[in-house]
């Protein structure tokens, strides 16, 4: 970066914000069954829709009292209205029954700090528990782009000449075709309806195989002029195996690259994982991802009157966020 | 130069001809076909075994498939079994509107994120600078898929816009003017989904390359020389900053049709994106061949003119 002249430098600060955002991300997802007030299947009939319900320090009277929320009420059933009791605040409880925060007393309705979706489930739980799926299925499918770019782009480095012409020709023809198209055929062209877990496998595996060419391509650069530093002539000429000098000697000097690649992956998987389930291609409705959660979004009009369905949206721009700091002061691949 | 260009060609037409023989082969090997999605349980298996054999889905898949192929080098693509219309004649127009949706959201990103990145990259401190680099960093995280919920939510609310479609119904009475207009109406909020995501992107490389470009001997030289900065920035660094965001429009065209698959079903704009997926679903499988074969066409020419435009600003390429 010849570039930067002088003065403090922001990278680092804006790196660590990146990299706190991103644990913080992690921790969510991870402690998801501690921290949602409820389970993420569980349907509230009276609730479809219901407007978010933010915990509140100063009551109505302008008073100060311990956390509590004012409990909402279905007015209208058919224009979907909610009303709030002013009248009755009630507590929360911390660390009770096994949950970071929950609401005792739900008999005048149960707690959801995000508002409820099309069917009245709490969205805070789900956006928690969609986390763990969404990026699981990013992560996941990271590991498969990586170790598959690894080998290829490893081979294709190290041996040079025909094989490595061939298949850069063919990484580079996986890389113009439109990701999107590609995942979409893929996709569409395996079977619907399957339990949760074959729905994670089968999309982590396409991800994985739309996306390690750019794994791929950044390692054969590293291997190829690694190669013929003088390390690996002399690791040569003491009789190690081409094996052993790739894989002992070489690949290691790929690491930083893939830490990057990785962390540059996940958003981009997580994106997938949410376009396939919003065109109703991916996860079910009954299970949990930020995709599958956003189809309540797709009709303007819900949109319009509950802008908090939008909010799996948010998730996605948060991890994105979080990457593109915490990526700031990397050598970013070329993508 | 026409060798290299021979050699483009070559590569874009192969693509072209895998991408849809794939696409073709991967829907028709899928369970369930079209037949079956259009009849459903309902309708019993014989009903839909009589479909089947009526639109020709009965036939072995190499039968299917050479004949298909043999109407493709003629530029016959077939007929399309939800629209019943020829799969060419449909993608024309909905490949004219992804075009359409495209060049405005390229033009717009490129008119936002060029001039930004300049002035970020030739200025490391202040707080205007910093502001626009924070503006980039947010929208760079704003992919296409979240711009467009966000700003249909923003129509709606403000109704400032249409929240989807491509024509109102009554723009065809007001004559060619109204008409555009309309047209304009409509893209803003597509092609601003599209763009913010694509302009922060070229800020940031634009940026980058600025910076390195001031920090070159040439630009203290002109600065010595008197030339005012304004000009040494715009002129002459530019110039020779252009070349990593030009080396990137190749990747951006992908990536523009892959966001506006996404923006054109949330906006129902009627381009291509949608009726892949269209297709998809009703397991349409000559339109889906056909919209796999247009999509390719449509990257091959793009970066076909990113290297172009290259060689225009980087005259050492095409020479290599």
């Amino acid at each position: 970066m010849t570039g930067r002249r002088g003065g403090r430098d922001a990278r680092p600060t804006l790196q660590r914000a990146g990299a706190a955002l991103l644990a913080l991300i992690a921790v969510a997802a991870l402690a998801a069954p501690v921290l949602a007030p409820h389970e993420p299947g569980e349907v509230f009939r009276d609730h479809a829709f219901a407007p978010p319900m933010p915990p509140r320090v100063v009551d109505a009277e302008g008073r100060w009292r311990g956390p509590f929320v004012y409990p909402v009420r279905l007015v209208n059933r058919l224009e979907q209205r909610y009303e709030e009791d002013r009248s009755r605040p009630l507590p929360l409880a911390f660390f009770s029954r096994g949950r970071l925060v929950r609401l005792p007393d739900e008999s005048q309705g149960p707690w959801l700090p995000l508002g409820g979706d099309g069917s009245g489930r709490d969205l805070l739980t789900r956006l928690l528990f969609g986390a763990r799926t969404s990026l699981g299925v990013a992560a996941v499918a990271a590991l498969g782009a990586i170790l598959i770019g690894l080998v290829l782009g490893g081979v294709a480095g190290y041996a040079g000449g025909g094989v490595d012409e061939t298949l850069m020709r063919f990484s580079e023809f996986v890389l113009v075709m439109t990701a999107v198209f590609v995942v979409l055929a893929l996709r569409s062209a395996l079977p619907l309806l399957r339990p949760p877990a074959t729905v994670f496998l089968l999309m982590s595996a396409i991800f994985a195989l739309v996306g390690w060419p750019w794994v791929a391509r950044a390692v054969r650069g590293v291997i190829a002029s690694e190669r013929t530093r003088d390390y690996s002539v002399a690791a040569l000429s003491l009789g190690a195996t081409h094996t052993r000098l790739l894989v002992v000697h070489l690949l290691p000097a790929c690491r930083r690259l893939l830490a990057a690649q990785a962390v540059l992956l996940v958003p981009a998987f997580v994106l997938a994982e949410a376009t396939l389930s919003y065109l109703g291609l991916g996860f079910p409705d009954t299970t949990a991802s930020w995709g599958s959660m956003l189809q309540d979004a797709s009709d303007p009009n819900v949109l319009l009157r509950c802008p908090w369905t939008l909010a799996p949206a948010g998730g996605i721009a948060l991890v994105t966020l979080a990457v593109n700091l915490f990526l700031e002061a990397e050598p970013r691949p070329p993508r | 130069m026409s060798r290299y260009i021979a050699r483009r060609l070559l590569f874009a037409a192969l693509l072209v001809a895998v991408s849809s023989s794939a696409a073709l082969v991967l829907t028709r090997l899928a369970p369930g076909d079209f037949a079956s999605g259009l009849i459903g349980t309902s309708g019993g298996f014989e009903a839909v075994a009589r479909e089947r054999e009526r639109l020709g889905l009965d036939r072995p898949i190499a039968v299917q498939y050479v004949e298909w192929l043999r109407g493709a080098v003629r530029l016959d693509l077939g007929t399309s079994l939800l629209y019943r219309r020829p799969v060419t004649e449909l993608l024309g127009q909905r490949l004219a509107n992804t075009a359409i949706l495209a060049v405005a959201a390229l033009l717009l990103a490129t008119l936002a994120g060029l001039p930004a990145g300049v002035f970020t990259g030739s200025r490391q401190r202040g707080v205007l600078p910093g502001v626009v680099r924070l503006l980039s960093l947010v929208f760079l995280s704003l992919p296409p898929l979240v711009t467009s919920l966000v700003l249909v939510l923003l129509a709606a609310r403000t109704g400032w816009f249409p929240l989807g479609g491509m024509q109102s119904s009554s723009s065809e009475i007001g004559g060619a003017l109204s008409w555009l207009t309309d047209l304009g109406h409509h893209l803003v909020l597509p092609a601003l989904a599209l763009a913010l995501p694509l302009a922060a992107t070229l800020e940031r490389l634009q940026s980058q390359a600025m910076a390195d470009a001031v920090s070159q001997p040439f630009t203290l030289a002109a600065l010595a020389r008197g030339v005012p900065r304004s000009r040494v920035v715009w002129r002459h660094a530019l110039r020779a900053s252009l070349t990593p965001v030009v080396s990137v429009y190749g990747y951006v065209i992908g990536g523009l049709l892959s966001g506006s698959l996404i923006v054109e079903v949330v906006t129902a704009w009627p381009g291509l994106g949608r009726l892949m997926y269209e297709a998809i679903r009703a397991r349409d499988l000559y339109l889906v061949a056909g919209c796999a074969a247009a999509g390719s066409l449509f990257l091959a020419a793009g970066s076909l003119a990113s290297d172009l435009a290259l060689a225009w600003t980087d005259p050492r390429v095409g020479r290599a």
